[in-house]
């Protein structure tokens, strides 16, 4: 199989460019960065149909002068995919400008709390939240 | 019409279905009615197909005519078995969902949406079980990757939304790398039909089929959450709406488990990554345990543990012997129900004590006895304790470690028995806080717990403008203490179990068409045991047919003449 250069060489550049806007916290570049991204895997799957030939009509030419019709019907499913992916992400950047007036990726604040309970398991009361919280055989006296 | 034709029916009815209830979306009652009877069906279906393929062998479908050239479906025992299971499981969330939505009176939740989507995500998980082509396999991973976005930020609130975003951008990111995948995979052997990959990849050099392997690998690790890739799930599955929750933690992770089975048996057999799989099997199982433990929230301490178990069914297939795969099988099989039967309880308890966090919960065991057995229940399943099905399962994988009495193998053993009691403390942990102390003293923990340590509770400084949290690691822990000041301060809406008991805010009855379905999931479970011997016999058809890949390449062969 025949392998062009160029697609090869510009699909590493867009999947270079994509991770690297992949990594920032707002979801614009996010996004950006997807569609960077899926375009080099595009360009990548284009190019493992090897040498481009004619169009792929039944008839219409040899079969070996045909381009492989196979890697094009699969970029044509990703391209919609991506599509869709990319309104959706888009629509959940502006849901989150609504709500918190900005689009970055937020920190999970469960994971933070956890992390400081756990510093301050030896010293605070919270250890006996954690660590035995069964231990105590009170008569249960709650009302309703 | 032969009985082959049963074969894309999983598939088809959903999808139908979903059309069918998206006109519906003006009545309420017929869209509920056509998503029951859809999945009903679907369950018909595959108890049919479990028991023709069982007998006759794999059912394969070419598509369209397209023999050889075209799209396969491939129902073979274990892809019959997980379509069987999956049915039962989504039927039972349905049921549960429209019972939720009987029973709330809140319409804020677009509902109209939830029914098709829904349908959805299932024709979308029965298409990845039954696809024989690796591209057929990334279009059923869309499918029900798009259904479960929108399910996961369903209603669009903020957290949900926090949520989504990582979920989305990971989930994107793995079908990039799924789709560089199959460029690869393709460009190696110029088809992507799995059968007929498997053939041809024998005469490719053993870096390249190292280096196809290693791909596939890490594309389906991220879906399966196996542990480094697994950092995304436990942050954005517990935000969900329970019955959403529990679908995706019973399912989505499994179907990536389902890939890696598929990978490894049927494209690379002989277990030449073995190691390396029950290495990051070992740090799944001990570090998502830990990871468990250290949750003081009931949703988030059971994504932790689902991270943690799914490093029993990768130590099964690292094993790549038969009675590895049979474990591995089993486990899927037990794990899918039981974890989703867990998360519903959990969303029943969410619902009835308006919540998860074990701060905020006591008592539950004189309130809603029937609530607590099924918590026992499922727990002690989860945790493996004889004789329910999670011990069977276990005991299946550690007997096939022992067997295979490598070194590695023996490790794992151990982390596995650890596992299991780690599991099982983390359950007693939170069947013990929720159940069995007074709401009065969960009331007087919090109380001191903000008296102790809150001198400055006052204001939220923990998250910053960009959203990113300052982590102060010398101060106390400001979230615990603002938590436990909000209940001790009377006027807040969210009150305790101990505050809601004395305004008699309480709803003192379970709701009977949520609580139905999730004990007929505990129930089946619990069921497993008791068919725990055919069922077992079963996997390990299973497994034979796996570690013999000629079965599943002729028959696909076959079919297409």
């Amino acid at each position: 199989m025949e392998v062009n250069l160029t697609l090869v060489l510009v699909a590493g550049a867009l999947v270079g460019c994509g991770a690297y806007l992949l990594l920032e916290r707002s979801l614009t570049r996010v996004l950006v960065g997807l569609v960077l991204l899926s375009n080099g895997v595009n360009i990548a799957l284009l190019s493992t149909g090897g040498r481009a030939g004619d169009a792929p009509f039944y008839g219409s030419t040899a079969v070996d002068d045909m381009s492989d019709p196979l890697p094009q019907a699969m970029i044509l499913t990703a391209i919609v995919i991506t599509l869709a992916t990319l309104a959706f992400l888009l629509a959940m950047a502006h849901r989150s400008w609504q709500l918190t007036g900005h689009d970055d990726v937020q920190d999970d604040t469960e994971d933070a709390r956890i992390r400081r309970l756990a510093v301050d398991d030896a010293t605070s009361d919270s250890y006996g939240l954690t660590a035995d919280g069964q231990d105590d055989d009170d008569p249960r006296q709650e009302g309703s | 019409m032969t009985i082959t034709s049963l074969v894309p029916l999983p598939v088809l009815l959903p999808l139908l279905g979903s059309g069918a209830a998206l006109m519906l979306f003006r009545y309420p009652k017929a869209q509920r009615l056509v998503s029951v009877v859809v999945l009903a069906a679907v369950v018909v279906v595959a108890a049919v197909l479990l028991v023709v393929v069982d007998r006759e062998g794999p059912q394969v479908v070419w598509l369209g005519g397209w023999n050889e050239l075209g799209v396969a479906l491939v129902a073979d025992r274990l892809a019959a078995l997980m379509l069987l299971v999956s049915a039962i499981v989504t039927l039972a969330v349905l049921l549960y969902s429209l019972g939720q939505g009987i029973s709330d009176s809140n319409r804020s939740a677009p509902v109209s949406i939830y029914h098709p989507t829904f349908l959805t995500l299932v024709a979308g998980v029965s298409n990845a079980f039954l696809a024989g082509d690796l591209f057929n396999l990334f279009v059923s991973f869309e499918i029900l990757l798009f259904a479960s976005y929108v399910l996961l930020t369903l209603g669009g609130t903020g957290g949900r939304i926090r949520a989504g975003t990582i979920y989305v951008v990971v989930n994107a990111l793995s079908s990039m790398l799924f789709l560089i995948t199959i460029a690869a995979i393709y460009a190696a052997v110029g088809t992507l039909n799995l059968a007929q990959i498997a053939v041809r990849l024998d005469d490719l050099p053993d870096s390249t089929q190292l280096m196809l392997h290693l791909l596939l690998l890490v594309t389906f690790s991220i879906k399966a959450a196996v542990f480094p890739l697994s950092l995304w799930l436990p942050d954005s599955y517990p935000t969900a709406p329970a019955p959403v929750t529990a679908v995706f933690a019973g399912l989505l992770t499994k179907v990536g488990v389902y890939a890696i089975i598929r990978t490894e048996t049927l494209l690379f057999p002989g277990g030449e990554l073995r190691t390396l799989l029950m290495v990051f099997a070992m740090a799944s199982m001990l570090i998502g345990i830990l990871g468990a433990i250290a949750q003081s929230d009931m949703k988030r301490l059971l994504s932790f543990t689902l991270v943690s178990h799914i490093g029993y069914m990768i130590f099964g297939i690292g094993l790549a012997s038969g009675a590895g795969m049979a474990g591995a099988v089993f486990y899927v099989a037990h794990h899918i129900t039981i974890q989703t039967a867990l998360f519903l309880v959990v969303g029943l308890i969410e619902r009835q004590a308006g919540s998860t966090a074990l701060l905020r919960l006591g008592g539950l065991a004189r309130l809603f006895p029937l609530l607590g057995v099924l918590f026992f229940v499922a727990g002690m399943n989860l945790a493996g304790i004889p004789p329910l099905s999670g011990f069977i399962g276990k005991v299946g994988l550690l007997e096939a470690g022992i067997a295979d009495g490598g070194a590695m193998a023996w490790t794992l053993v151990v982390a596995g028995t650890v596992t299991s009691l780690l599991t099982l403390y983390a359950v007693a942990k939170s069947w013990s806080l929720a159940f069995w102390r007074s709401p009065q003293e969960a009331h007087a923990m919090a109380e001191e717990l903000a008296v102790a340590d809150g001198v400055q509770t006052a204001g939220s400084p923990t998250v910053g403008r960009r959203g990113q949290v300052r982590l102060d690691t010398t101060s106390y822990d400001a979230g615990e203490v603002r938590e436990a000041g909000a209940i001790v301060d009377g006027d807040r809406p969210d009150r305790d179990l101990h505050q809601r008991l004395e305004d008699d805010g309480m709803p003192t009855r379970l709701p009977v068409l949520m609580t139905a379905p999730a004990a007929a999931l505990v129930a089946v479970s619990v069921g497993i045991t008791v068919v725990a011997g055919p069922l077992y016999a079963y996997t390990e058809r299973a497994s034979l047919d796996l570690m013999d890949r000629g079965r599943y390449t002729t028959a696909v062969d076959e079919a297409a003449r």
